[in-house]
């Protein structure tokens, strides 16, 4: 099975290509419109901000390719916030797969960014098997919105993983959260 | 909430780990990845490599070993030593490095923090920090990876980590020199004392010498993570074992 990891010009394509390989899979890291459109499953891997990676995206003519895939596709981080439609980081334009907004931590009592593991809590039955830590490294997340299928608490809670149709995103990093992020990617590889 | 980060620190010098005294007399304790390897297995929630050899002699980072972690671990590891620009900060990172720790080039020019900040993301800038308390005041100390080139700069602690924050660094690790090997605990004065002023997540280094040391500093101060060295690589105690004593002092962890 064939995974595409667009590059969008972040700096975890090696942690996320490693990751995929442990599990035995075959990737390619590529911003090639016909690999992307022929894989079987898709990930948007971005790390950085978001007004980067959408014009790294935007650069390379990929913004409708991405919103026209029918396969599974899971954004990491930033690209879990592109799905939406608008992040204050740059005041970005995004993608607008997922209805909602990306908003900067703005409690004065936390320290920003979130850097470590947190406890995350799945919403839904057939994710309920997954484990609860998992590695976040960020100073922008997504409320609590209908698309939201687990959820942390930094202060306030926040959604931790978020699918619509065949688009799923997660504010951690599963290529850096052990034994628990295999199990994740995992799940989302099994889902076709 | 999130989880309070234990994390083993290897220095790296000539390709092999090494751990001295207060900076000093450098012994080798093993090879890289399979230390790597046997600390992310036991529940290390982070590593940092710290190439001392690098910055002190002006030479890049040797960087094959970087990949050779990220090949092996799936934990966030950071890399310092040696990093002077944003380009070697790019080299480090997209060979699988999570973030770039940054010491004397920062104090040297600190609008480099702002432009890795701009570059990759605040999350992956840490500012290192060696502190040496003389008089009651907290200095930061430069070039301290070789005892020859290792001297007092005439900046506070304090009004470094508010510059750095504003700069857009992401963490600071505060490595006390006073305390640094002498296994009798963290520099707990000096941690709340910065903790006052640190907006961004900052994790204690120098002076674990016992389970009870981790659980001091996280039930005396609001530090994010406890770095440390020789108790872990001297086989004292596992880190599952530190993780266990702090869950039972209520503290929050990832076991």
């Amino acid at each position: 099975m064939t995974v595409a990891i667009i590059d969008c010009g972040g700096s975890n394509l090696r942690s996320v290509s490693m990751a995929i390989k442990r599990l035995d899979m075959d990737y390619i890291v590529t911003d090639d419109v016909s690999l992307i459109n022929s894989s079987e499953f898709v990930i948007l891997p971005g790390v950085g901000s978001a007004q980067n990676v959408m014009q790294t995206l935007k650069s390379k003519n990929l913004i409708e390719i991405i919103k026209s895939l029918k396969q599974p596709v899971l954004g990491i981080c930033i690209g879990m916030h592109i799905l939406f439609e608008f992040s204050e980081e740059g005041n970005s334009q995004c993608l607008g797969i997922i209805k909602g907004k990306i908003t900067r931590f703005n409690n004065k009592n936390l320290k920003i960014p979130q850097m470590g593991w947190n406890k995350v809590l799945f919403l839904e039955d057939e994710l309920k098997n997954l484990d609860n830590y998992y590695y976040f490294a960020n100073s922008f997340y997504s409320q609590i919105y209908q698309c939201t299928k687990a959820t942390s608490n930094y202060g306030l809670p926040i959604a931790s993983v978020v699918q619509k149709d065949n688009f799923m995103g997660c504010q951690f990093h599963p290529e850096k959260s052990a034994n628990a992020g295999i199990k994740f990617l995992k799940y989302f590889f099994s889902k076709r | 909430m999130i989880t309070k980060r234990i994390i083993p620190c290897l220095d790296v010098r000539d390709g092999m780990v090494v751990k001295g005294i207060q900076f000093k007399n450098h012994k080798i304790v093993g090879s890289i990845v399979s230390l790597a390897n046997k600390y992310s297995d036991e529940g290390a929630d982070e590593l940092v490599f710290y190439d001392i050899g690098a910055s002190t002699i002006g030479s890049t980072l040797k960087k094959e070993w970087v990949s050779k972690i990220a090949d092996v671990i799936n934990i966030p590891f950071c890399v310092a030593g040696g990093i002077k620009s944003v380009d070697d900060a790019r080299d480090i990172l997209n060979l699988g490095a999570d973030k770039v720790s940054i010491n004397t080039p920062a104090l040297q020019d600190p609008s480099l923090i702002s432009a890795l900040s701009k570059e990759f993301g605040s999350q992956c800038v840490v500012i290192g920090m060696d502190v040496k308390t003389i008089d009651e005041k907290s200095y930061l100390f430069a070039k301290t990876g070789s005892e020859k080139t290792s001297h007092q700069t005439n900046i506070i602690a304090s009004d470094w980590i508010k510059k750095v924050q504003n700069l857009g660094a992401g963490e600071v690790v505060i490595n006390s020199m006073n305390k640094d090997g002498m296994k009798n605990g963290y520099d707990i004065e000096l941690l709340q004392d910065l903790s006052n002023v640190c907006k961004i997540p900052m994790i204690a280094s120098g002076g674990a010498g016992s389970t009870k040391d981790f659980v001091d500093v996280f039930t005396n101060t609001n530090v994010d993570g406890a770095l440390a060295a020789s108790i872990f690589h001297n086989n004292e105690y596992s880190i599952n074992q530190v993780k266990t004593s702090l869950k039972g002092n209520k503290i929050n962890v990832r076991i």
